[in-house]
């Protein structure tokens, strides 16, 4: 026995979650806070061009336990090396001593802050799409998309060898065995065997078919682009969410329609005046070649920055109005980061955006005016609208 | 598991009496074996028994997750008590525990004698789970959101604290008493929680103040006790390895062990075994460094001075004193600012004036902004702070939600 004493024990902490519970709670409020900032996350371009990635880098400053803090930034501190060092040496990179400097207190850890940042795309759809959602679906006339599989459903007496299933079969000899008083794997017979079969099922898939038109004439600049570009993102998306495969058009037009690759699409500018019943026809058409509406869930919408040939306007309504009967959805977006509308709440200009909204009432029309980055949200909100806002958001 | 129970009581046995041996005097000690994540806990809460709070949630993460990454590895936790409880993670080998318990034993010879430690609260493991009891009622009374509320205001400003309250303490000092005292309007919960933190901030402000010191301490102690020990050839490899990791330096900042260790082994080089038991007594690490960095210990340990220039973090300076001045300038208030209550109704209106204490270094803007509005959620009216940024008086002014600033 030794003179000091002490006690030594091992308790059953099994039960102990404080760290996971306050853990859980942490998380919680960092979901809060990044759906506070929802409307600025949406139209970061670090997720845009993350397209593929996983996990996006985002500024979003939360959950940043704020204290009274010296800003130590241009105050010199004191480190240690291995090996001598002469003045003038650099110690760090500049984030990761920014980082330690701007912390303060001496005795904090490092690492303060970086899961702040970090944010699966996944993550952040389930956020941005929980309360989103698509109106109006109409049920197709039926499933004409399905695919195949095969299910093991089933165990028979009868079967091929290469499916038997060698547990239940065991089983049944253990049964058989021990209900006369034997040992248990006392023989295998005939009827001990059983055999996996399969069902062949048939489950519909269904598909969606999003035509994405964009007026590309001289006057959408690459920050309308952007906006466009930035919106389809999150569409598609949230179509990919409801539908097993969406498939893509994108539709440019200045006077003329053509289909373009989506790069292209959404970089490179032409010039010219509008015509955007073109796309209108051109969409027309393709759906009447290659997507029976009755087996297809269309979505069409159209971005532009609301100039059209006047002349061009009852032709553009009437083709509206036709794609309409044809899609799930129609989307107008009218992208305006002129200033002078800006400047100028009064002034009603006369853009396609007045025109649609005195000329078209229809349950599946959705407009939004989008006038900075900022609005994006606000848009995607206005295009697929929250179950309980859909009367107050529809066009 | 028994028997490697008894094995390890055996080698704690030994640890102790060689350690009382040497002259160091403890508080009784109680070992607890616990399991990793629980270890990880204790250590993102400061203590077994604290309250829960998101904040220390993402302690308890980051803590984890560097320990999965192999970033850090926490051996222990000790606890300022009496008895001294010393927590033990159970994945450890037989040396490492031993290891640890020398090194515990020495933390808890330095509570129970440092000077900074003789006003503490021995009991404070049960002050702090009545508190935790009384938060979980108040959440379950008045819902979590306005607790968890006025903890994450409470906690901004708890450290603002005078570490040596009493009537000699200058008035305004202690912004957490400020607030307490003057408050308008505080529910009796709301005073309960501010009090409570100012409480806890107050327990663990030695240690912070210390941190050098005692981890040199226990290391230099937990060196010598196992080099007394006759361990098998193995432990004795596995000793010198635990040991060195414990002592190598730190690529960013101070590694606390290595110059603390450092300083006392030359403290009792020069001055004797006397010298170095009274230094452990006397001292804090603003006077340890203060007192006792020599030139020769800067050049051993190569110690430099560091700062921002042109957007590269270099070395700006070796030089000893250099060197010495800066690491006492950033030790100074725990590396807080001086904030100071200067008036309770200001402009009449019954506005709070607090002052930064400005003496060369600004304040971080951020943090400030929001930690205005912490203090506004106490003070709930607007707060003032009168500050220097960019050598002008500046006064920011948090009516709410809006922080603005001014020059003066």
């Amino acid at each position: 026995m030794p003179e000091t004493p002490f006690l030594i024990s091992r308790e059953d902490w099994s039960l102990h979650r404080q760290g996971q519970m306050d853990q859980e709670r942490h998380q919680a409020r960092i979901r809060e806070a990044i759906r506070a900032n929802l409307a600025d996350i949406v139209s970061d371009e670090a997720i845009i061009a993350s397209d593929g990635r996983k996990v996006v880098r985002l500024p979003i400053r939360v959950m940043k336990e704020y204290r009274f803090r010296l800003n130590w930034q241009k105050q010199g501190r004191v480190g240690e090396a291995g090996r001598p060092v002469s003045a003038g040496q650099p110690v760090a990179r500049s984030d990761e001593a920014a980082e330690a400097a701007g912390r303060g207190g001496p005795g904090e850890e490092a690492g303060e802050d970086w899961f702040e940042t970090d944010l699966a795309v996944e993550e952040l759809e389930e956020l941005l799409f929980a309360d989103l959602s698509l109106p109006h679906l109409e049920p197709r006339q039926e499933p004409h998309i399905t695919t195949q599989h095969h299910e093991w459903r089933d165990v028979r007496r009868q079967g091929i060898y290469a499916n038997i299933d060698k547990k239940r079969t065991l089983m049944e000899a253990i049964k058989r065995n021990r209900l006369a008083g034997r040992p248990p794997l006392a023989g295998l017979r005939r009827e001990d065997l059983r055999f996996r079969t399969w069902d062949d099922t048939e489950t519909p898939q269904a598909n969606a078919v999003l035509l994405v038109m964009m007026d590309t004439s001289g006057s959408m600049g690459s920050g309308e682009k952007y906006i466009a570009r930035s919106l389809c993102f999150w569409m598609v998306r949230f179509l990919r969410t409801r539908y097993d495969r969406v498939k893509l058009h994108f539709i440019a037009h200045t006077t003329e329609a053509r289909e373009m690759e989506e790069e292209a699409f959404f970089t490179r500018g032409e010039s010219g005046g509008t015509r955007c019943s073109s796309a209108y026809e051109y969409a027309l058409r393709l759906i009447e070649r290659q997507y029976p509406p009755d087996r297809h869930n269309l979505y069409a919408f159209h971005f532009s920055d609301g100039d059209n040939l006047i002349s061009d306007n009852p032709r553009a309504v009437a083709l509206l109005k036709q794609l309409l009967a044809r899609c799930a959805l129609v989307g107008y977006g009218q992208i305006e980061t002129q200033p002078q509308y800006m400047a100028m709440p009064y002034y009603q200009p006369n853009t396609l955006l007045t025109l649609y909204q005195q000329e078209i009432e229809h349950p599946r029309f959705v407009t939004a005016l989008i006038r900075d980055r900022s609005e994006i949200y606000a848009a995607l909100r206005a295009f697929f609208p929250p179950a309980g806002e859909r009367e107050r958001g529809a066009g | 598991m028994a028997r490697d129970l008894d094995r390890l009581a055996g080698a704690i046995g030994e640890v102790m009496d060689r350690a009382r041996a040497a002259g160091l005097d403890f508080f009784p000690m109680r070992y607890e074996l616990c399991p990793p994540d629980v270890l990880y806990t204790f250590g993102a809460y400061g203590m077994p028994t604290r309250f829960s709070h998101w904040s220390f949630g993402k302690a308890y993460y980051l803590l984890r997750s560097q320990a999965n990454l192999g970033l850090a590895k926490i051996y222990e936790l000790v606890i300022n008590s009496d008895p001294c409880y010393a927590f033990l993670l159970e994945s450890n080998s037989l040396l490492e525990n031993t290891l640890v318990a020398a090194h515990v034993v020495a933390h808890a010879d330095f509570f129970k004698h440092n000077w900074r430690f003789q006003g503490t609260n021995r009991q404070m493991v049960h002050t702090m789970s009545a508190f935790a009891e009384r938060v979980r009622l108040y959440e379950a009374r008045l819902g979590r959101e306005p607790v968890e509320r006025f903890l994450d205001a409470g906690l901004a400003v708890a450290e603002q604290i005078d570490p040596f309250p009493g009537p000699r303490s200058e008035p305004g000092r202690d912004l957490a008493l400020f607030l307490l005292e003057r408050a308008p309007g505080l529910a009796d919960w709301q005073r309960d929680i501010l009090s409570s933190l100012r409480e806890e901030a107050l327990y663990f402000r030695p240690q912070m103040e210390t941190k050098i010191l005692n981890e040199g301490w226990a290391t230099l102690w937990h060196a010598r006790i196992l080099r007394e020990m006759d361990l098998p050839p193995a432990d004795t490899l596995e000793f010198a390895r635990l040991h060195a990791a414990v002592l190598g330096p730190h690529p960013h900042g101070l590694n606390p062990y290595r110059l603390g260790c450092h300083l006392l082994e030359s403290i009792e080089a020069r001055y004797g075994r006397e010298r170095l038991f009274e230094v452990r007594a006397v001292e804090t690490d603003v006077s340890l460094v203060r007192n006792y960095l020599t030139p020769e210990l800067c050049e051993q340990l190569n110690l430099y001075v560091y700062a921002e220039q042109g957007g590269q973090w270099q070395v700006t300076a070796t030089g000893w004193e250099a060197v010495r001045d800066a690491l006492v300038r950033q030790l100074e208030n725990c590396g807080l600012p001086y904030i100071f209550a200067e008036d309770d109704n200001y402009r009449q209106q019954g506005e709070l004036y607090l002052r930064h204490g400005y003496d060369g270094i600004e304040l971080d803007v951020t943090h400030l902004t929001h930690t205005l509005r912490h203090v506004h959620h106490i003070w709930r009216r607007p707060v003032h702070l009168e500050t220097v940024l960019g050598g002008r008086r500046t006064l920011y002014t948090c009516t709410g939600k809006d922080v603005t600033s001014r020059a003066l």
